[in-house]
């Protein structure tokens, strides 16, 4: 089944052709990533289907109808669309902003009401808590949960995604990736999303298309793309991505992604809400000052510890969570086994004395699966 | 000064009567320049080209001093309430329309991107976005402008218009102190309280989400 | 014509008069603002209160201290100008960027050397526009101070208002505007020179 198509589409910005005779079908239901270097037009492309832009030449049809004959007003009103800056308006409360377009469809109260608890919910945020906040008092990975809901709100059958994920850090990115391929799958929309990010890619969709100066290199499933590329371009840009050398992958050390989000147990409340802010991440691996592991501490934790104006200075004298972890010198497999049994968001590796050298996550697994069987360059 | 109970009753209709000009006189134009220059902003914002020449010559017109401005006015208008209100009026709308101009389109772009991407029209975007997020900046356009607008109605008694400032220059030219206080501090009062109470209006107004 | 000219300079005289003391006193005052941080809301709350008041209603009010003359015009314009450029200082100073005074400090300037060289210098375009606010409203200040026997222009345009005259109203007002406009456009100009080149470093 076809849900959008393009045929034929250009888009001519100062003489130039931006997209250049895409012909394109998206599947219904299923998740396509648009993915290519940078300025090959998909943005462009994406925004042409919610008629943010109008093709110079060339149709694209929703459900074969032509857009072209729709209302973009009407039109944009079925589509969600998350950018990936958000854009949450910060003058609305989080229940404002998810009922944006229910209020422009004149939904009654109660059922507007109902619907935002229930998208809340779906997410695990607690709608009591959460629905009148702002925008500036949720991390950053929660506010990009509210731009997923808000283009949700109206249960649109197509969901438009420009990067969504790309400035939030590999914890967080992590869980919402789950979490958008969940909800996908759950509410059967036909998902086009825009990614830099070739793990991204692979993880999510069901076909990828990926894009080179405003045409199609190759559209495909993320199987056949990495298995049988069509040109040295495909193969040279799933290359470019970072997927781990392709000799035995052994240790921990190895998978792991260096980059965690840490932070000394004797800093300040304050201090550990901008770093989260700052990183886009709802929880901190707390260390002392050899950076041995203390344990993990989340938004909601500290949130909470802030509000009851406790004698609380320090973060280290929260209530720290345990947290798996896993030796940087043992077999990659362990680390895998722990994630599958367990479904942890992360693992935090350290050595023997306990000091933090990084995270594994799903992603990190996924990437050494990749390198072991597709190969690939060496990076990381 | 020892007298002044004596002097208060003497001229407690006068000074009633001056306030009342002033306070008529100011509150129009205000009132007026919101209403000329608010709409006048908001379309400069969908044609930005001419807005910058529109604005250029507004900023080149609010560097002539008032008096100067009443003065030119006078022998064109004639002398009386009239020719003030106009002058004031003028002055009144550049804050105004420079803030709701530079309020709207300084709102960063991916809040209009994600209001239109929403399927809103035009018109909702303007009531739920940009009006919302430019707020600030225009009430304090209009605090700029009801301030000066209360310096400038004392200047009106130049021509003609009384009000306080009628007060103050019938003190300055008798040289009665105590006729220069009873227009001079009722008119510092005024702006200061206006100032204050526009500011303080805005601050309630604004939603704890962009108090931030 | 000699009279002409002679008021003119002086409208500009006891204008920039005024400025420059409050521009020897403001920046001062707001770099020490940076210093004793507790007490900027205070002094800025302050000015702003006395910026608030009615141009008309200072001079009169200070005529009665000062007396009828261009001192009372100068005080009238001194407290006018504090706020522009003490905020203007302020703000600026603390926006200079925190990788430059590192840099500086790095280098091992002094605390004076840092002030002198790194900080003033990156907020004097902002310091440099409270000062052309200043100076124009200036040329206001001195044109209404006619009425507290002030100098300058504003006699021309008092006294054609009194007899209705058009010409006398513009031999005042034709210079003041030309004065005004002017520096607005230089001081603008320097401004944008001196920040551009700092984009350029
Ligand atoms: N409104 C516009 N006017 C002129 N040129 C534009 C406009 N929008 C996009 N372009 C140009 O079209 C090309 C494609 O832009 P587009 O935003 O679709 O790229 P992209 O693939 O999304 O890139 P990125 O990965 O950097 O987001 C770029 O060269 C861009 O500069
Ligand atoms: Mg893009």
């Amino acid at each position: 089944m076809v849900k959008i198509k393009f045929q034929n589409v250009r888009k001519v910005y100062n003489g130039t052709d931006v997209v250049d005779n895409l012909n394109l079908e998206v599947a219904t239901g299923k998740f396509t990533v648009l993915i290519g270097p940078s300025g090959c037009g998909k943005t462009t492309t994406l925004k042409m289907v919610n008629r943010l832009v109008d093709p110079s030449a060339g149709e694209i049809f929703i459900e074969g109808k032509n857009i072209s004959d729709l209302n973009p007003v009407d039109l944009r009103r079925r589509i969600g669309y998350v950018i990936q800056q958000i854009g949450l308006f910060p003058n609305m409360t989080i229940a404002q902003n998810i009922e944006v377009v229910p209020r422009l469809l004149h939904w009654p109260k109660q059922k507007r009401l109902d619907r935002t608890a229930e998208l809340l919910s779906m997410v695990g945020m607690d709608p009591q808590q959460f629905m009148n906040r702002y925008p500036s008092e949720l991390s950053g990975g929660q506010q990009q949960r509210i731009g997923v809901l808000r283009a949700l709100a109206v249960e649109p059958p197509i969901l438009l995604m420009d990067e969504p994920f790309g400035a939030l850090d590999p914890i967080t990115r992590e869980s919402l990736q789950d979490e958008i391929k969940k909800l996908q799958m759950k509410l059967g929309v036909t998902v086009l999303f825009v990614t830099h990010d070739m793990d991204e890619a692979i993880k999510l969709a069901d076909m990828i298309v990926l894009m080179r100066e405003g045409q199609v290199e190759q559209a495909a499933s993320p199987e056949k793309l990495l298995s049988d590329p069509v040109s040295d371009f495909v193969q040279e840009f799933i290359g470019k991505k970072h997927l781990p050398t392709n000799y035995d992958v052994e240790s921990v050390w190895e998978i792991m992604n260096p980059n965690a989000v840490t932070i000394a147990k004797t800093k300040g409340i304050n201090e550990s809400i901008a770093l989260m802010n700052k990183r886009n991440v709802d929880s901190l691996i707390i260390v002392d000052e050899n950076r041995k592991l203390e344990g993990i501490v989340s938004v909601e934790e500290i949130r909470a510890a802030g509000r009851q104006e406790s004698r609380i200075r320090r973060i280290g004298d929260l209530g720290i969570r345990q947290v798996p972890t896993i030796n940087i010198h043992s077999q990659a497999r362990d680390a895998f086994d722990l994630i599958v049994n367990e479904n942890p968001r992360f693992i935090v590796a350290v050595d023997d004395e306990d000091i933090v050298y990084g995270i594994v996550t799903k992603t990190s697994l996924v990437k050494a699966l990749a390198g072991v069987v597709w190969g690939d360059e060496t990076d990381v | 000064m020892s007298d002044l109970p004596i002097f208060l009753q003497r001229n407690w209709g006068t000074f009633v009567n001056a306030l009342g000009t002033h306070l008529k006189l100011s509150f129009s134009a205000v009132a007026i320049g919101i209403c000329i220059a608010v709409p006048t902003g908001i379309l400069l914002t969908r044609f930005p080209k001419a807005a910058k020449k529109v604005l250029a010559g507004v900023g080149v017109l609010q560097t002539v001093p008032s008096m100067v401005m009443f003065g030119l006015a006078m022998p064109l208008l004639g002398i009386g309430i009239r020719t003030a209100l106009v002058v004031l009026i003028i002055y009144s709308i550049l804050p105004i329309l420079r803030n709701t101009y530079t309020g709207i389109s300084e709102i960063p772009e991916k809040y209009i991107i994600a209001a239109r991407g929403m399927g809103m029209n035009g018109f909702q975007m303007l009531m739920r976005v940009e009006l919302p997020l430019a707020g600030s900046v225009i009430i304090s356009g209009i605090q700029l402008s009801a301030v000066y607008i209360i310096s400038w109605t004392t200047i009106a008694a130049l021509v003609g218009a009384g009000g306080l400032g009628d007060l103050i220059y019938t003190g300055i030219m008798t040289y009665n102190y105590s006729m220069i206080l009873l227009g001079a501090a009722p008119a510092s009062i005024l702006a200061v309280l206006t100032s204050l109470l526009i500011g303080w209006l805005a601050r309630i107004a604004t939603p704890r989400g962009l108090r931030m | 014509m000699d009279e002409l000219i002679s008021k003119t300079l002086s409208h500009l005289f006891i204008s920039l008069g005024g400025v420059s003391i409050s521009a020897v006193v403001g920046i001062t005052l707001g770099v020490l603002l940076t210093r004793i941080s507790f007490l900027s809301a205070f002094v800025i709350g302050f000015s702003e209160i006395l910026q608030t008041v009615p141009s008309l209603a200072m001079l009169a009010i200070l005529m009665m201290f000062f007396g009828l003359g261009n001192p009372t015009a100068m005080m009238a314009i001194f407290l006018y100008s504090l706020l522009p450029v003490v905020r203007n200082t302020y703000t600026a100073m603390r926006g200079v960027d925190s990788s430059l005074l590192e840099a500086g400090k790095g280098m091992g300037m002094s605390r004076w050397q840092l002030l002198f060289l790194v900080e003033i210098p990156n907020a004097f375009p902002v310091i440099l526009s409270g000062i052309r606010v200043s100076l124009i409203t200036a040329y206001g200040i001195v044109t209404i101070a006619v009425l507290v026997g002030g100098g300058g222009l504003g006699g021309y345009i008092y006294r054609g208002t009194q007899t209705v005259n058009i010409g006398m109203i513009l031999k005042g007002a034709i210079p003041i505007c030309l004065m005004a406009v002017g520096t607005d456009f230089l001081l603008n100009k320097v401004e944008k020179k001196t920040s551009i080149e700092k984009r350029g470093k």
